[in-house]
């Protein structure tokens, strides 16, 4: 191995990064680019963390004391934005493209120069996206699910910007996921067979088709309003003969999948991290795949349940509460499953197990919650509460988030080199599994207790439980901080990092050298019993 | 695994993905398509013919008529009665009153909805101001004329049935095309 390693290198001098800031313009290399994904994803997590805070500050008290209602509206519409679209997702192709390529033992990705295009297209779009908060009528103030006729007739005139900005966006995460598939189906060193692959290859194979297919529905939807808007049409107007409620169908269609494009690659990420920290290979890999097929399928045929209190026929409403606690099977076989790669393991816990462990109990109740939701009867009391505002933070923040967080800290030796600090990996754990708890365990009960969401006040009897939840945010949010020194400390020095990095460690992208070269695999690699991670 | 494929691969996911964003059109028709077939969101029917039908004297149900105005919509618009109590399979007729009380001409479009949602396809109209839109000039007044019928098939469970419209002002948009509206 090490022979082929170093041949690899000699090739490498002709071939290292250009210097200087043109590098970063120009690359086509996956590496570069998944950096580029990375650091763009923290800046907008940051952008609209400081978003949350100033929402939870307005809510620390009730009645109006920091920002106008107008001005809270913004921040609730651009939270949910940037975080869903500037944070999660990009976050998530960013690792796709550092670590599908040396999972498949490719040298890049199929397609450089659209991988180039599609992530320069985002800074451009959320550029436009923020510009909005200085123009004349602010910024969206609809919500992030910007339901008709609140984001076309009632509308500030920023939101065609908004829309633009969607549009953007949109092709940019088409383009990235017509790469990842190409990636994953064309490029794999000869003789990787597709149940070879690890699970967040597999994951991501199918969120990129999930992609493909529901993100061009988004743009539709938001061409209809412009549409609307600007020329006369009436999609959504009841006047000219359109239907608000179409919107919601139209705009549900996409969202649902789109919830589980913002999970399915963290489901890989824990299906790598488990294993490892246990000494034990995951447990029921190919059950894994067909559930995650299973759960991608069912998320087109569910997106009813959000629209429970919109007048659906009684028959409807049936099938649409049964069909979505369906989705619980195979997501119970997917906690299973890391539950029992856990059992009997020799387990150690560093940091990205820590994560790891925290997303399967923590998701598993912002799953609990999610089949309360899914009674028709009960959502018709919870929908618009806080309740809803609980069950989908638990599900994204220690979810979506603690994946992110664990894959930074499993992956980072790989990347730079060095190993980061231990301990305060674990502090930055710690405050942040106490803060997101604090935060949003509390607003199950306000939101039980009736609190609707997207208010800049509230009665006085929701006063104790939102100061708490208010104090957990800033713990988390401050957080934060102490995750990017960590981060930068580890990129400028600290212990070095063997290949391996981690002792229980399997797959493609430990056997090459830590910091992994700028090109990787650039001849196949041979031995392929250590792909299957 | 061939490099070759890879470009053709790329242009046959696109395609996917135009043809998604097609779909998501396509769901606006098939969307009106399931609301006609269900009556679902209280759509009410195309115009009847008038038929001469068998009434059923023995059942009486109460019809509410309801007026509204859209948001930022001036007229003055009402039902001349409130409520009528009907016998299923004989025909009706009622009026709605409008005036335009603003200083320029207006045109405006009522869109119909009715509650239960289930009984909207059993309530026919064989003539209704809604089919057209309306043109008013600077205080002009005038009385809508809504013919319609009670199907005999109504479900046993209905005793009351809502009609209520909502008037949209549409003077800024009057030559897109409404053919979609009852
Ligand atoms: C067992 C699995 C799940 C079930 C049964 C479920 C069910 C539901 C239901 C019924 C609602 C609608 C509540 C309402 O508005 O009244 C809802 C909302 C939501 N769910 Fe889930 N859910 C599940 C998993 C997830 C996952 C994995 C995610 C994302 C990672 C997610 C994200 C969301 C979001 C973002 C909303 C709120 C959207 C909004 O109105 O802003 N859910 N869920
Ligand atoms: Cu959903």
């Amino acid at each position: 191995m090490s022979a082929v390693i170093e041949h690899d290198n000699h090739e490498d001098h002709h071939h290292g990064p250009d210097k200087g800031l043109m590098r970063w313009v120009l690359t086509t290399n996956h590496k570069d680019i998944g950096t580029l994904y990375l650091w763009f994803s923290f800046i907008m997590f940051l952008t609209g963390g400081v978003f949350a805070l100033v929402i939870r500050a307005e809510l620390f008290q009730p009645g109006l004391q920091i920002v106008e209602p107008e001005f809270f509206i913004q921040m609730t519409t651009m939270h949910g934005l940037i975080m869903v679209f500037g944070a999660v997702m990009p976050a998530f192709v960013g690792l796709a493209n550092w670590l599908v390529p040396m999972m498949v033992g490719a040298p890049d990705m199929a397609l450089p120069r659209m991988n180039n295009f599609s992530f320069w297209i985002l800074p451009f779009a959320f550029s436009m996206l923020l510009a909005t908060f200085f123009m004349e009528g602010g910024a969206p103030n609809f919500g992030w699910t910007f339901y008709a006729p609140l984001s076309t007739e009632y509308a500030p005139p920023t939101v065609t910007y908004f829309i633009f900005g969607v549009h953007l966006m949109g092709a940019s995460s088409i383009m990235g996921s017509i790469n990842i598939i190409v990636t994953i189906l064309n490029m794999r060193a000869p003789g990787l067979k597709l149940m070879q692959m690890p699970l967040f290859v597999w994951t991501w194979l199918i969120t990129a088709y999930l992609l493909l297919a529901v993100m061009p529905v988004l743009a539709g939807v938001v061409t209809m309003m412009l549409m609307d808007i600007h020329f006369a049409t009436a999609f959504f107007d009841a006047g000219g003969g359109g239907d608000p409620v179409l919107f919601q169908h139209v705009f549900w269609f996409f969202g649902h999948p789109e919830v589980y494009i913002m999970i399915l690659p963290a489901f890989g990420i824990v299906s790598a991290i488990i294993p490892t920290f246990a000494r034990k290979r995951l447990f029921g890999y190919a059950s894994m795949v067909y559930a995650t097929s299973a759960i991608a399928f069912l998320s087109f045929i569910v997106w009813a349940h959000h629209m429970f209190t919109a007048g659906i026929p009684i028959t409807g409403e049936m099938y649409f509460m049964y069909a979505t606690m369906l989705i619980a099977i195979p997501t119970g076989v997917k906690v299973f499953n890391w539950v029992a790669t856990m059992w009997k393991g020799s387990m150690t816990f560093e940091t990205p197990m820590l994560f790891s462990v925290a997303f399967v109990i923590l998701f598993t109740i912002g799953g609990l919650s999610g089949l309360m939701l899914s009674i028709v009867p009960a959502d018709f009391q919870y929908h618009d509460t806080y309740f809803v505002v609980a069950h989908f933070h638990y599900v994204l923040v220690p979810g979506a988030v603690f994946s992110i967080m664990a894959a930074v800290y499993y992956w980072l030796p790989k990347w730079t080199g060095n190993m980061y600090n231990e301990a305060l990996g674990k502090t930055h754990f710690w405050l942040s599994f106490i803060g997101i708890n604090v935060t949003f365990f509390p607003q199950h009960f306000t939101g039980l207790a009736g609190m609707p969401r997207r208010i800049p006040d509230y009665a006085l009897q929701f006063a104790d439980y939102n100061m708490i939840s208010s104090c957990g945010a800033f713990l988390f949010g401050f957080s934060q901080i102490l995750f990017l020194f960590i981060i930068l400390q580890t990129i400028r020095g600290g212990k070095k990092a063997t290949d391996q990095v981690w002792e229980g460690a399997h797959g493609l992208e430990w056997t090459i050298p830590s910091p992994a070269p700028y090109h990787s695999f650039s001849t196949p690699p041979k031995n392929l019993e250590e792909a299957h991670g | 695994m061939k490099q070759g494929n890879t470009t053709s691969f790329a242009l046959k996911l696109a395609a996917v993905a135009i043809g998604m964003f097609g779909f998501g059109f396509a769901m606006v028709p098939l969307y009106d398509v399931i609301c006609d077939i269900t009556g679902l969101n209280g759509k009410t029917g195309d115009q009847v013919a008038t038929t001469e039908d068998v009434v059923a004297t023995d059942r009486e149900i109460k019809v509410q008529f309801i007026a509204n105005n859209n948001a930022g919509m001036s007229w003055e618009f009402r039902p001349t009665v409130r409520t009528m109590t009907v016998h299923p399979g004989a025909s009706y007729r009622t009026d709605f009153f409008a005036r335009n009380p603003s200083s320029k001409s207006m045109t405006a479009q009522a869109v119909p909805s009715v509650t239960p949602y289930y009984a909207s396809r059993y309530l026919h109209k064989t003539e209704c101001f809604c089919f057209e839109q309306q043109q008013l000039a600077t205080g002009e007044s005038i009385e809508m004329p809504l013919h319609f019928i009670v199907d005999r098939d109504v479900p046993d469970d209905v005793h009351t049935l809502t009609l209520a419209y909502t008037l949209f002002d549409v003077t800024e948009q009057e030559d897109v095309a409404l053919a979609r509206l009852h």
